[in-house]
Protein backbone atom coordinates (compact mmCIF):
# COMPACT_ATOMS: atom_id res chain seq x y z
CA UNK A 1 0.00 0.00 0.00
CA UNK A 2 1.68 3.47 -0.55
CA UNK A 3 1.87 6.18 1.80
CA UNK A 4 -0.65 8.27 -0.56
CA UNK A 5 -4.13 5.64 -0.15
CA UNK A 6 -2.97 4.58 3.37
CA UNK A 7 -6.71 4.91 5.22
CA UNK A 8 -7.18 7.43 7.63
CA UNK A 9 -7.63 4.62 10.73
CA UNK A 10 -5.55 2.45 13.06
CA UNK A 11 -3.84 -0.52 11.36
CA UNK A 12 -2.93 -3.35 13.25
CA UNK A 13 -0.15 -3.70 14.76
CA UNK A 14 2.37 -5.31 12.22
CA UNK A 15 4.00 -8.02 13.91
CA UNK A 16 8.05 -7.16 12.12
CA UNK A 17 7.81 -3.97 12.88
CA UNK A 18 5.74 -3.86 16.10
CA UNK A 19 7.75 -2.42 19.32
CA UNK A 20 6.13 -3.26 22.60
CA UNK A 21 5.17 0.19 24.57
CA UNK A 22 7.73 1.21 27.03
CA UNK A 23 5.38 0.63 29.42
CA UNK A 24 5.10 -2.74 28.92
CA UNK A 25 8.86 -3.35 28.55
CA UNK A 26 8.50 -1.87 32.36
CA UNK A 27 6.15 -4.31 33.08
CA UNK A 28 7.59 -7.24 32.11
CA UNK A 29 11.62 -6.70 33.44
CA UNK A 30 9.36 -6.19 37.27
CA UNK A 31 8.79 -9.44 36.46
CA UNK A 32 11.88 -10.74 35.17
CA UNK A 33 13.79 -8.94 37.71
CA UNK A 34 11.65 -10.74 40.83
CA UNK A 35 12.28 -14.08 39.29
CA UNK A 36 15.85 -13.15 39.25
CA UNK A 37 15.95 -12.02 42.74
CA UNK A 38 14.82 -14.87 43.63
CA UNK A 39 17.17 -17.44 41.99
CA UNK A 40 19.72 -15.04 43.68
CA UNK A 41 17.82 -15.04 47.29
CA UNK A 42 18.37 -18.90 46.89
CA UNK A 43 22.14 -18.19 45.73
CA UNK A 44 22.60 -15.92 48.65
CA UNK A 45 21.53 -18.46 50.86
CA UNK A 46 23.49 -20.59 49.46
CA UNK A 47 26.96 -18.20 50.17
CA UNK A 48 25.84 -18.10 53.79
CA UNK A 49 25.87 -21.86 53.92
CA UNK A 50 29.47 -22.06 51.99
CA UNK A 51 30.63 -20.16 54.82
CA UNK A 52 29.10 -22.24 57.68
CA UNK A 53 31.14 -25.06 56.27
CA UNK A 54 34.95 -25.82 55.54
CA UNK A 55 37.42 -23.20 54.13
CA UNK A 56 37.87 -25.21 51.25
CA UNK A 57 34.46 -25.32 50.18
CA UNK A 58 33.66 -21.60 50.79
CA UNK A 59 36.76 -20.92 48.71
CA UNK A 60 36.04 -23.06 45.69
CA UNK A 61 32.41 -21.22 45.85
CA UNK A 62 34.12 -17.97 46.14
CA UNK A 63 36.66 -18.60 43.09
CA UNK A 64 33.29 -18.76 41.09
CA UNK A 65 32.39 -15.10 41.98
CA UNK A 66 35.61 -12.95 41.73
CA UNK A 67 35.73 -14.63 38.22
CA UNK A 68 34.23 -12.79 34.91
CA UNK A 69 31.29 -14.95 35.27
CA UNK A 70 30.67 -14.20 38.50
CA UNK A 71 31.55 -10.49 37.63
CA UNK A 72 28.54 -10.46 35.38
CA UNK A 73 26.22 -12.31 37.74
CA UNK A 74 27.18 -9.67 40.18
CA UNK A 75 26.24 -6.62 38.23
CA UNK A 76 23.24 -8.18 36.72
CA UNK A 77 22.09 -9.07 40.37
CA UNK A 78 22.74 -5.48 41.27
CA UNK A 79 21.16 -4.07 38.19
CA UNK A 80 17.96 -6.16 39.06
CA UNK A 81 17.72 -5.19 42.36
CA UNK A 82 18.21 -1.71 42.01
CA UNK A 83 15.26 -2.03 39.38
CA UNK A 84 12.87 -3.89 40.83
CA UNK A 85 13.29 -1.84 43.96
CA UNK A 86 12.70 1.34 42.62
CA UNK A 87 9.94 0.09 40.10
CA UNK A 88 8.58 -1.43 43.50
CA UNK A 89 8.25 1.63 45.04
CA UNK A 90 6.42 3.29 41.35
CA UNK A 91 3.82 0.26 42.19
CA UNK A 92 2.90 1.11 45.82
CA UNK A 93 1.86 4.44 44.83
CA UNK A 94 -0.02 3.24 42.25
CA UNK A 95 -1.43 0.71 44.83
CA UNK A 96 -2.09 3.92 46.85
CA UNK A 97 -3.50 5.32 44.08
CA UNK A 98 -1.27 8.09 42.62
CA UNK A 99 0.18 7.96 39.11
CA UNK A 100 -2.41 6.21 36.95
CA UNK A 101 -2.06 8.77 33.92
CA UNK A 102 -0.07 7.46 31.23
CA UNK A 103 1.66 10.45 31.14
CA UNK A 104 2.71 10.30 34.63
CA UNK A 105 3.42 6.45 34.24
CA UNK A 106 5.73 6.72 31.49
CA UNK A 107 7.52 9.77 33.17
CA UNK A 108 7.78 7.63 36.70
CA UNK A 109 8.79 4.79 34.63
CA UNK A 110 11.93 6.75 33.30
CA UNK A 111 13.02 7.60 36.40
CA UNK A 112 12.97 3.96 37.61
CA UNK A 113 15.13 3.26 34.88
CA UNK A 114 17.36 6.18 35.15
CA UNK A 115 17.77 5.71 39.05
CA UNK A 116 18.27 1.78 38.40
CA UNK A 117 21.42 2.59 35.72
CA UNK A 118 22.84 5.35 38.09
CA UNK A 119 22.31 3.51 41.38
CA UNK A 120 23.82 0.03 39.56
CA UNK A 121 27.15 2.58 38.17
CA UNK A 122 27.43 4.03 41.52
CA UNK A 123 27.53 0.66 43.41
CA UNK A 124 30.00 -0.81 41.04
CA UNK A 125 32.37 2.24 40.98
CA UNK A 126 32.64 1.97 44.85
CA UNK A 127 33.51 -1.71 44.26
CA UNK A 128 36.18 -0.89 42.15
CA UNK A 129 37.22 1.37 44.66
CA UNK A 130 36.99 -1.05 47.49
CA UNK A 131 39.09 -3.87 45.68
CA UNK B 1 -18.67 -40.04 43.43
CA UNK B 2 -19.85 -40.55 46.62
CA UNK B 3 -19.62 -37.42 48.84
CA UNK B 4 -21.47 -37.46 52.75
CA UNK B 5 -21.37 -33.26 52.67
CA UNK B 6 -24.72 -30.98 52.20
CA UNK B 7 -25.01 -29.28 48.88
CA UNK B 8 -24.61 -26.10 50.46
CA UNK B 9 -21.06 -26.95 52.24
CA UNK B 10 -20.09 -28.35 48.89
CA UNK B 11 -21.00 -25.06 47.27
CA UNK B 12 -19.57 -23.42 50.19
CA UNK B 13 -16.19 -25.40 49.35
CA UNK B 14 -16.07 -24.28 45.49
CA UNK B 15 -16.23 -20.38 46.74
CA UNK B 16 -13.10 -18.06 47.12
CA UNK B 17 -10.76 -18.94 50.14
CA UNK B 18 -10.51 -15.53 51.06
CA UNK B 19 -6.68 -15.94 50.83
CA UNK B 20 -6.19 -13.63 47.83
CA UNK B 21 -6.13 -10.03 50.10
CA UNK B 22 -3.90 -11.84 52.41
CA UNK B 23 -1.89 -12.82 49.70
CA UNK B 24 -1.36 -8.94 48.21
CA UNK B 25 -1.33 -7.73 51.36
CA UNK B 26 1.35 -9.52 52.19
CA UNK B 27 3.30 -9.18 49.22
CA UNK B 28 3.20 -5.32 50.13
CA UNK B 29 4.60 -5.26 53.45
CA UNK B 30 7.15 -7.68 52.70
CA UNK B 31 8.15 -5.77 49.91
CA UNK B 32 8.27 -2.44 52.19
CA UNK B 33 10.15 -4.31 54.77
CA UNK B 34 12.65 -4.80 51.59
CA UNK B 35 13.15 -1.79 50.50
CA UNK B 36 15.94 -1.06 53.45
CA UNK B 37 17.00 -4.30 53.61
CA UNK B 38 17.51 -4.56 50.30
CA UNK B 39 19.69 -1.29 50.02
CA UNK B 40 21.71 -2.22 52.94
CA UNK B 41 22.74 -5.89 51.66
CA UNK B 42 23.71 -3.96 47.72
CA UNK B 43 25.78 -1.85 49.72
CA UNK B 44 27.41 -4.62 51.92
CA UNK B 45 27.52 -7.01 49.02
CA UNK B 46 29.74 -4.71 46.85
CA UNK B 47 32.12 -4.03 49.94
CA UNK B 48 32.02 -7.83 50.26
CA UNK B 49 32.44 -9.28 46.88
CA UNK B 50 35.06 -11.58 47.13
CA UNK B 51 35.83 -11.75 50.91
CA UNK B 52 37.43 -14.87 51.85
CA UNK B 53 36.61 -17.17 54.73
CA UNK B 54 37.56 -15.26 57.56
CA UNK B 55 36.32 -12.02 56.71
CA UNK B 56 32.98 -13.35 55.36
CA UNK B 57 32.24 -15.52 58.77
CA UNK B 58 33.87 -12.12 61.03
CA UNK B 59 30.96 -10.19 59.17
CA UNK B 60 27.95 -12.31 59.38
CA UNK B 61 28.49 -13.82 62.61
CA UNK B 62 28.63 -9.82 64.08
CA UNK B 63 25.05 -9.12 65.96
CA UNK B 64 23.59 -6.67 63.82
CA UNK B 65 24.96 -8.38 60.37
CA UNK B 66 23.19 -11.45 62.04
CA UNK B 67 19.80 -9.65 62.55
CA UNK B 68 19.74 -7.85 59.16
CA UNK B 69 20.57 -10.96 57.03
CA UNK B 70 18.62 -13.28 58.31
CA UNK B 71 15.74 -10.56 58.04
CA UNK B 72 16.70 -9.53 54.30
CA UNK B 73 16.56 -13.27 53.29
CA UNK B 74 13.46 -14.40 55.28
CA UNK B 75 11.55 -11.73 54.02
CA UNK B 76 13.37 -12.12 50.89
CA UNK B 77 12.37 -15.65 50.09
CA UNK B 78 8.87 -14.86 51.17
CA UNK B 79 8.20 -12.04 49.22
CA UNK B 80 10.07 -13.84 45.96
CA UNK B 81 7.73 -17.11 46.65
CA UNK B 82 4.47 -15.42 46.85
CA UNK B 83 5.56 -13.63 43.82
CA UNK B 84 6.60 -16.56 42.00
CA UNK B 85 3.34 -18.04 42.72
CA UNK B 86 1.48 -15.49 40.81
CA UNK B 87 3.59 -16.23 38.15
CA UNK B 88 2.85 -20.15 37.72
CA UNK B 89 -0.78 -19.31 38.47
CA UNK B 90 -0.27 -17.03 34.98
CA UNK B 91 1.54 -19.54 32.86
CA UNK B 92 0.41 -23.27 34.23
CA UNK B 93 -2.66 -24.83 35.52
CA UNK B 94 -4.01 -28.08 36.78
CA UNK B 95 -1.65 -30.25 38.66
CA UNK B 96 1.26 -29.01 37.13
CA UNK B 97 0.36 -25.67 38.59
CA UNK B 98 -0.10 -26.86 41.97
CA UNK B 99 2.89 -29.08 42.10
CA UNK B 100 5.23 -25.49 40.95
CA UNK B 101 3.62 -23.51 43.37
CA UNK B 102 3.71 -26.24 46.65
CA UNK B 103 7.72 -27.00 45.08
CA UNK B 104 8.66 -22.82 45.06
CA UNK B 105 7.14 -22.86 48.85
CA UNK B 106 9.56 -26.05 49.68
CA UNK B 107 12.84 -25.09 47.94
CA UNK B 108 11.75 -21.48 50.09
CA UNK B 109 11.50 -23.17 53.12
CA UNK B 110 14.44 -25.59 52.32
CA UNK B 111 16.78 -22.83 51.86
CA UNK B 112 15.55 -20.10 54.04
CA UNK B 113 16.33 -22.87 57.16
CA UNK B 114 19.20 -23.44 55.65
CA UNK B 115 21.00 -19.82 55.24
CA UNK B 116 19.44 -19.25 59.10
CA UNK B 117 20.72 -22.56 60.46
CA UNK B 118 24.24 -20.95 58.65
CA UNK B 119 24.00 -17.81 60.15
CA UNK B 120 23.41 -18.99 63.97
CA UNK B 121 26.14 -21.42 63.41
CA UNK B 122 28.61 -18.53 62.80
CA UNK B 123 27.43 -16.41 65.42
CA UNK B 124 27.27 -18.71 67.88
CA UNK B 125 30.12 -20.65 67.10
CA UNK B 126 30.01 -24.55 65.89
C1 LIG C 1 14.90 -10.17 47.76
C2 LIG C 1 14.33 -9.27 47.03
C3 LIG C 1 13.10 -9.46 46.17
C4 LIG C 1 12.64 -10.57 45.49
C5 LIG C 1 13.25 -11.96 45.46
C6 LIG C 1 11.42 -10.17 44.81
C7 LIG C 1 10.67 -11.00 44.00
C8 LIG C 1 9.46 -10.67 43.43
C9 LIG C 1 8.68 -11.49 42.54
C10 LIG C 1 9.08 -12.88 42.04
C11 LIG C 1 7.55 -10.82 42.23
C12 LIG C 1 6.41 -11.28 41.31
C13 LIG C 1 6.52 -10.59 39.98
C14 LIG C 1 5.26 -10.71 39.16
O1 LIG C 1 4.22 -11.15 39.65
O2 LIG C 1 5.33 -10.33 37.99
C15 LIG C 1 7.59 -9.57 42.93
C16 LIG C 1 6.57 -8.61 42.90
C17 LIG C 1 6.63 -7.41 43.57
N1 LIG C 1 7.73 -6.87 44.23
FE1 LIG C 1 9.42 -7.86 44.65
N2 LIG C 1 11.15 -8.86 45.09
C18 LIG C 1 12.16 -8.39 45.93
C19 LIG C 1 12.28 -7.11 46.44
C20 LIG C 1 11.33 -6.12 46.34
C21 LIG C 1 11.48 -4.79 46.87
C22 LIG C 1 12.69 -4.24 47.60
C23 LIG C 1 10.36 -4.13 46.58
C24 LIG C 1 10.20 -2.68 46.98
C25 LIG C 1 9.18 -1.97 46.88
C26 LIG C 1 9.46 -5.04 45.86
C27 LIG C 1 8.18 -4.77 45.40
C28 LIG C 1 7.36 -5.62 44.71
C29 LIG C 1 5.98 -5.37 44.37
C30 LIG C 1 5.19 -4.11 44.72
C31 LIG C 1 5.52 -6.49 43.66
C32 LIG C 1 4.12 -6.72 43.10
C33 LIG C 1 4.04 -6.28 41.69
C34 LIG C 1 2.72 -6.56 41.06
O3 LIG C 1 1.68 -6.30 41.68
O4 LIG C 1 2.71 -7.01 39.92
N3 LIG C 1 10.11 -6.25 45.72
N4 LIG C 1 8.77 -9.48 43.66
Amino acid sequence: MSVANRPERPLSPHLQVYRLPMLAILSILHRATGIALSVGGLYLATWVMYAASNPRAYALFQSFNVSIAGRIVLGGWLFSAFFHLFNGIRHLFWDAGYGFEIKDAERSGWIVVAAALVATAASWAVGLRLM
Amino acid sequence: MSDTRTPLSRARGLGSAKEGVHHWWMQRVTAIALIPLVVWFAISLVMLSGADYAVARAWIGSPLVMVLLTLTIVVGLYHGQLGLQVVWEDYTDGALRVFMIVFTKFIAVLFGLGAVLAIMRIGFGG
